[in-house]
């Protein structure tokens, strides 16, 4: 297909510039999230399976309900009933606020009932990691709040943004080569070649991948800011009045139906899908709210996991059955997809391995765009230019750094579990700690010593993970020493390339020995190299 | 509108003039407000019309897009005024029938 080359020209100019400002952000988005494919067997394997109590069958529901709201007032508020796969529950309820904000220092309850009826319960802290990378796959580590939403969330948007725009030069530079480049892979002296090669296949392979991950990524950021925009400028013109009725609602105090009356409606309303969790909320406020977690790996669904049946818990009127899986109206059977994709919850783990592999692939397009940057601004001199040492020990930093920190933060949790319950509290000081440290280090030492020693360090420290589990006796996910150890294998053989090419590859490269500490040559060099 | 900032290799003039700030502005904002319209009609013309339940939601999905495919191409204009001219009338047509329908 042949493109006029001015056009070229100009995607060609957007992809660089879009890709080397939101592509280091990315990066972290993309690895993290393809961690957020496994939460649950992460905070499995962190924590030793945490509730060792038995779930009741449902004919002691009731009682047991009856029981968690006479003997603990706090969870008059809000409490959940858990379902295992035989449909036997127990009841949990959270001490501390709830909000968007992530509490590191909540507790959670659990109840059941002993053999003779009695009541018994305990307090657990669950372990947050997992939702702490998840937190850090949707704000990419960017602290602060605006408007009781992260900042990092919007910043995120942006990069999402951006990332469109990248994902569309990219695809029409690649369009008059297509035929020609599309899974050449020419390794060799070029090396340029050899890493656009790379860099375009993944691109092109997952570019389906790429495009819904990005647009509901956008959506995801500015969905409050969308229908903000859509009640102002496109729904019906409202008459004052409605409004207004609705609030005047007198507090009575209330009264729940029987949790077995509630699941005999839910099966009704449910499709056959399996009840995995029963969410009381706002129960001492005037719309008390029953959210019922639906599972059905048959169908696309809403959230995370699950599809939802919202229900008055003290009448049993179904309020909104439109997210139950396969009884969607038309409207939401196509909404429903939109998330699922971005989440990929169809399909059980067998489309969370291809995420999680497709996310990985995903930061190494990332990486090898900005290696990209790099070898094209090489210029044929020891000492790179400024901007380009700057941008290398950036991404090195950043992209290294923030691995380094997410697996520190598992090991720590991993040892410091054994003095303390609450791993939570350690978890943000590592993060940050372990990052910045990294970025420093790759600022002082230039990105080519500072890649061999965090290359080494990532695999030094993922192989410490199967070992700590071993000592530890966990094996009860044998899928992340596994993960682990396969990572730990590649960054060793990363370490060991680079390694050579910082001590026998060409002079003249950011790559090369002597293009060392930025920090300390920045003043002389802008004198010797006005270029 | 603004003069190119990048200086083209050879002597003879760009055919299409980069003038990125202002296409990209004029993309993000107008363009914004052109998919605002557009996703607009649709609801209100679209199958089921403006009170199908749960509609809203697809609408609000169907913003981006829309915006992104505006954004992306609004660079095929040969200058930023240009750009800017498109979309303003795009968005007096589409935000005037808009208009109408609402009231």
């Amino acid at each position: 297909m042949k493109i006029r080359s001015d056009i070229l020209r100009i995607y060609q100019s957007i992809h660089t510039w879009v890709g080397i400002t939101a592509g280091i952000f990315l990066f972290i988005a993309f690895f993290a999230g393809a961690l957020t494919m496994f939460k649950q067997p992460i905070d499995d394997w962190m924590h030793k399976p945490l509730s060792k109590l038995s779930g009741v069958p449902e004919t002691q529901l009731n009682h047991l309900v009856s029981q968690v709201l006479q003997q603990h007032p706090a969870s008059k508020k809000n409490f959940q009933i858990l379902l295992d796969a035989q449909q036997h529950a127990i009841v949990t309820w959270a001490e501390g606020k709830s909000g968007r904000e992530l509490d590191l220092n909540a507790h959670r309850w659990v109840a059941s009932l002993d053999a003779q009826g009695q009541l018994i319960s305990h307090q657990e802290t669950p372990s947050k990691l997992a939702e702490l990378i998840d937190l850090l796959h949707r704000t990419g580590g960017i602290p602060g709040m605006l408007d009781d939403e992260h900042l990092g969330i919007y910043m995120m948007g942006v990069a999402s943004v951006l990332y469109f725009l990248a994902l569309v030069s990219g695809v029409i530079l690649l369009l008059p080569t297509l035929v020609k480049d599309f899974f050449a892979l020419r390794p060799g002296k070029n090396r340029k070649r050899f890493w656009l090669d790379a860099h375009n296949i993944v691109g092109i392979t997952s570019l389906p991948f790429h495009l819904v991950i990005c647009l509901t990524a956008i959506v995801f950021a500015f969905h409050d800011q969308y229908y903000d925009a859509l009640n102002h400028f496109v729904s019906p013109v409202k008459t004052e009045v409605a409004s207004v009725q609705s609030k005047k609602q007198v507090l009575a105090p209330v009264e729940l139906l029987t949790p077995s009356r509630l699941l005999d409606t839910i099966r009704l309303a449910s499709n056959q899908a399996h009840i995995h969790k029963l969410e009381f909320m706002n129960l001492e406020s005037a719309r008390p709210m029953l959210r019922v977690a639906l599972n059905n790996p048959r169908y696309l669904v809403r959230g995370p996991e699950s599809g939802y049946l919202v229900l008055n818990p003290t009448n049993g009127k179904i309020m909104n059955a439109s997210m139950v899986p396969g009884k969607e109206g038309t409207w939401m059977a196509i909404v429903a997809p939109f998330f699922s994709l971005h989440f990929g919850s169809y399909g059980g783990d067998f489309v969370r391995w291809v995420y999680f592999f497709f996310g990985l692939c995903g930061a190494f397009l990332f990486y090898s765009g900005n290696l990209l940057w790099l070898e094209k601004r090489r210029k044929n001199q020891a000492l790179q230019t400024v901007s380009n040492r700057w941008m290398a020990a950036t991404t090195v930093g950043i992209c290294l750094g923030s691995i380094v920190a997410v697996i520190c933060c598992m090991l720590a949790g991993l040892w410091f579990y054994q003095i303390h319950p609450n791993t939570n509290i350690l978890f943000m000081p590592i993060y940050y700690t372990v990052f910045l440290s990294s970025l420093t280090w790759s600022y002082w030492r230039g990105a080519a010593r500072a890649s061999v020693h965090l290359l080494w360090v990532c695999s030094l420290l993922l192989l410490a993970i199967p070992i700590s589990s071993l000592l530890q006796n966990r094996s009860n996910n044998m899928n992340i020493n596994l993960v682990a150890t396969c990572m730990a294998c590649l960054f060793t053989y990363a370490a060991i390339k680079t390694s050579r090419r910082v001590q026998h590859g060409s002079k003249d490269s950011v790559w090369a020995r002597k293009s060392v500490s930025l920090v300390t040559e920045n003043s002389s060099t802008s004198v010797n190299n006005p270029a | 509108m603004s003069p190119d900032l990048v200086k083209p290799t050879t002597s003879a003039r760009l055919p299409i003039a980069r003038d990125w700030w202002i296409k990209t502005l004029a993309g993000v904002i107008l363009g914004f407000m052109l998919a605002l319209a557009l996703v607009g009609l649709f609801a209100w013309l679209g199958p089921g019309g403006i009170d199908a339940p749960e509609k809203n939601q697809f609408v609000m999905w169907m913003i981006t897009p829309v915006w992104m495919l505006i954004l992306s191409f609004i660079y095929l204009c040969r200058s930023g005024l240009r750009a800017v001219t498109y979309l303003v009338i795009a968005n007096g047509i589409a935000h005037t029938l808009l208009y109408c329908l609402r009231h």
